[in-house]
């Protein structure tokens, strides 16, 4: 087993400096207090602020950053995310003809935050509060496709005959997932229905939360399972959206 | 062409239509195709100026500046060039005044907010002869700070040497609407001076029944016609721009209240909407006759389409909604993201005994109380944070509530449901708080910014892009609906506490 790595060492050993000092450090004093060189505290420094722990004021000295703080904290309100989709969850329903939620993990189940009804102004019930298996549903799977430390081993209960059970095959599908950009469901959730969903990214560029349509499968795919032409494209042009306005670059 | 046109998509439907919503802390722009889907937004706050204590001032310039930037911006989301601009559409903060040279085109100071209320002691003087309903007769409005009129007429009193330059026509007054349509018609180079009859319906100055400038009310209020806007149609080419989207013609101006009423389609009498922004705004159509409300409400024009009658409104407004929960977060600091009221809210199942009536500036209908002041009551050991976000959000649905029954009243109609739009739609728990108190289902339509699509729609029809009402209609759809689950026992006795909660904060301020 390899010894502790020194320069986490020395990084941990700057942030418990920057966090006792509220005014903040400069370079050479944090190099002095640390017994550095200044070349390696910079180095340090800027390290921890392209990762986002720590902030340089306008001063120049060092502080610890709010991210720092919030580590353990979900990134983004779900209220807040909804807020922010609002708009462009009414434009997607607007122009699949479909219904739309937007959901985020939680507790390893899609919970669903936002669901604006399908525009054919029938009878539909809100959705908002439910929780969805997560590999059952296009939204579920993109949110297990970029999680990190998704629970592993986990079982994975059939709802329908399509129902992915099997993890190494659901591995393989969030690997597709991943790769292509967006998660499909046919028939896996329940009988007779399908859903499409893209990744809602923040600032940062962390998936915050899953934006997709559901509907009868009919509608949604051809006779080979495959989503009818121009879905995909409006689905993940509204996770573009939701995700511009979250900050995200390149969105 | 920048745009492409899709399959089975006709040439005459493709293009948009831009609106611009200038509202009382920013100015969006939004485009919306021929479907009535937005499909760009554009969106930039501006500077709330509060040189003394009850004085709040825009920037006029600086609102011009934004909406210049802002319609390119959106226009560049999706690739559009000004020839795929079929109209433009505006929605304005109503009764906020502006005065400007007519020969430079800068604005004399700040323009005057509608919450401002530097011209109370006019309004007392003014009242004092007569009570403050003297001049409903005429123009619908009872004499309070809120309207345009008493800000004219404290401009024109105030700044040296303006009722001289007003009289000879070097300066020009106007709402938010004349002053866009003034600069992107040309500004000092030729620009229209207009204003629309909703507008026009928010000055005091304007008779009801004939829809022009009231001679009476202009002596009353010693403002000089010939500085004024000429009075049209919500819904007609007022000119085409000559900068921003060169070529584009201008199709429509409304007050924002009266475009949300329009985005929602409410065209038929007894159809109404709730808008929760800042405030909240109750307008129901009440058709081609003017109604008088004895329940506190406004009467006021909702809107004209080009040479067609008008259709007239009753509104409810509620001063303190949206800004109840902004006050949550920059005073107090007890969240950090307006949104977050629900997530602090949803910490506790009641509101734990704790009612929270925000009459910062005094009440709006139906009680119109301008001395009376905001208070928190009910409060025990037990009340935590969350209890108070509760009262906070259920402050809007009570009232609301007390809203709907004076309309119920005055138009002995009784609201089926209520259609609302706005920010604060998004707040499933406040939303379910409204059709709970109401006992009735509360439904948002798939627009949720009806205010732009309101102006976009006017605007839209000015130009042929829409055939009538009817085809705007059917682009109406329900994005959600909150049924009432609140039992019978519970609402009534909140209804009880709420309203006991109103009467404490009457009479603070002693004159």
């Amino acid at each position: 087993m390899p010894g502790p790595i020194q320069s986490i060492e020395r990084a941990a050993a700057a942030l418990r400096l920057l966090a006792a000092a509220p005014e903040g450090l400069g370079v050479v004093e944090l190099g002095t207090a640390l017994t550095l060189a200044k070349t390696t505290a910079h180095g340090i420094l800027r390290t921890l602020v392209d990762v986002g722990f720590v902030e340089q004021a306008e001063d120049g000295r060092y502080r610890v950053s709010e991210d720092l703080a919030d580590l353990g904290r979900p990134r983004i309100d779900a209220n807040d995310l909804r807020a922010q989709a609002v708009n462009w969850a009414d434009s997607l329903a607007s122009r699949t003809g479909e219904s739309v939620r937007l959901a985020v993990l939680a507790e390893g189940r899609a919970l669903v935050v936002h669901h604006v009804f399908r525009p054919d102004d029938s009878r539909q019930e809100l959705a908002v509060g439910t929780s969805l298996p997560a590999h059952a549903c296009a939204l579920g799977k993109v949110l297990l496709a970029w999680s990190v430390g998704g629970r592993r081993g986990a079982r994975l209960p059939a709802l329908t005959q399509r129902t992915v059970v099997d993890p190494a095959v659901l591995r393989r599908t969030l690997a597709a997932v991943r790769e292509q950009g967006w998660a499909l469901d046919v028939e896996e959730l329940l009988a007779g229905t399908a859903s499409i969903a893209a990744p809602v990214r923040d600032r940062g560029g962390l998936v915050v939360g899953a934006i997709g349509i559901d509907g009868e499968s009919e509608r949604l795919v051809d006779t080979r399972g495959r989503p009818r032409a121009g879905l995909v494209p409006a689905v993940r042009q509204a996770a573009r959206s939701v995700s511009r306005g979250l900050g995200a670059r390149g969105a | 062409m920048a745009t492409e046109l899709q399959d089975g998509e006709r040439p005459e439907h493709r293009g948009y239509v831009a609106a611009v919503d200038q509202g009382t802390t920013s100015t969006r722009c939004i485009l919306f195709d021929h479907s009535g889907r937005l499909v760009a937004i554009a969106q930039r706050e501006h500077r709330q100026h509060y040189p003394r204590p009850g004085w709040v001032e825009h920037d006029a310039a600086e609102i011009w500046r934004n909406v210049a930037r802002l319609v390119p911006q959106a226009m560049a989301q999706v690739d559009a060039e000004p020839g795929d601009v079929v109209a433009i559409g505006i929605a304005n903060q109503r009764e906020t005044v502006v005065a400007w040279d007519r020969h430079t085109g800068v604005p004399v100071g700040h323009a005057v907010v509608w919450q401002d209320t530097r011209t109370a002691d006019l309004v007392d003087a003014l009242a004092a002869d007569g009570g403050t309903h003297r001049f409903a007769e005429a123009c619908g409005l009872p004499l309070t700070t809120y309207f345009a009129a008493p800000r004219m007429r404290w401009l024109l009193d105030e700044v040296p040497g303006l009722r001289r330059r007003a009289e000879a026509g070097d300066v020009l007054f106007g709402t938010i609407d004349s002053w866009l349509v003034w600069n992107l018609t040309g500004g000092p180079d030729g620009g229209t001076h207009v204003t629309d009859v909703t507008n026009a319906s928010r000055t005091m100055l304007m008779d009801l029944r004939t829809l022009d400038y009231s001679p009476q009310m202009l002596e009353e209020f010693g403002i000089p016609r010939a500085c004024l806007p000429e009075i049209r149609s919500s819904s007609e080419v007022y000119g085409t721009a000559r900068t921003v989207v060169p070529g584009a013609r201008i199709g429509a101006a409304l007050g924002d209240q009266q475009a949300a009423l329009f985005g929602q389609t409410c065209f038929s009498p007894g159809e109404a909407k709730c808008t929760y922004g800042t405030g909240g705004f109750l307008l129901m159509n009440t058709g081609t006759e003017i109604t008088r409300s004895s329940h506190g409400l406004l009467t006021t024009v909702a809107h004209r389409i080009g040479d067609e009658p008008p259709a007239y409104a009753l509104e409810g407004s509620i001063a303190v909604t949206g800004s109840l929960v902004q006050w949550l977060r920059d005073n107090l600091g007890l969240i950090s993201t307006a949104p977050e009221i629900e997530t602090l809210a949803r910490t506790v199942p009641d509101n734990g005994g704790c009612y929270f009536v925000p009459a910062f500036s005094g009440l709006f209908a139906p009680h119109w109380r301008s001395e009376a002041r905001g208070l928190i009551v009910g409060l025990t050991s037990f009340v935590t944070k969350g209890h108070i976000a509760r009262a906070a959000l259920e402050a809007t649905a009570w009232q609301t509530r007390e809203v709907v029954e004076a309309m119920d009243a005055d138009s002995g109609l009784r609201l089926a449901s209520l259609r609302v739009d706005g920010g604060m739609t998004s707040n499933n728990l406040l939303m379910q708080t409204v059709a709970d108190v109401l006992d009735a289902p509360v439904v948002r339509p798939m627009v949720s910014e009806t205010v732009s699509l309101g102006a976009a729609y006017a605007a839209g029809l000015a130009v042929g892009f829409w055939p009538d009402t009817q085809a705007l209609r059917r682009r109406w759809h329900r994005a959600a609906q909150w049924d009432p689950t609140m039992d019978p026992a519970t609402r009534a006795s909140g209804w009880k506490d709420w309203q006991q909660a109103v009467q404490r904060t009457f009479g603070w301020i002693r004159h």
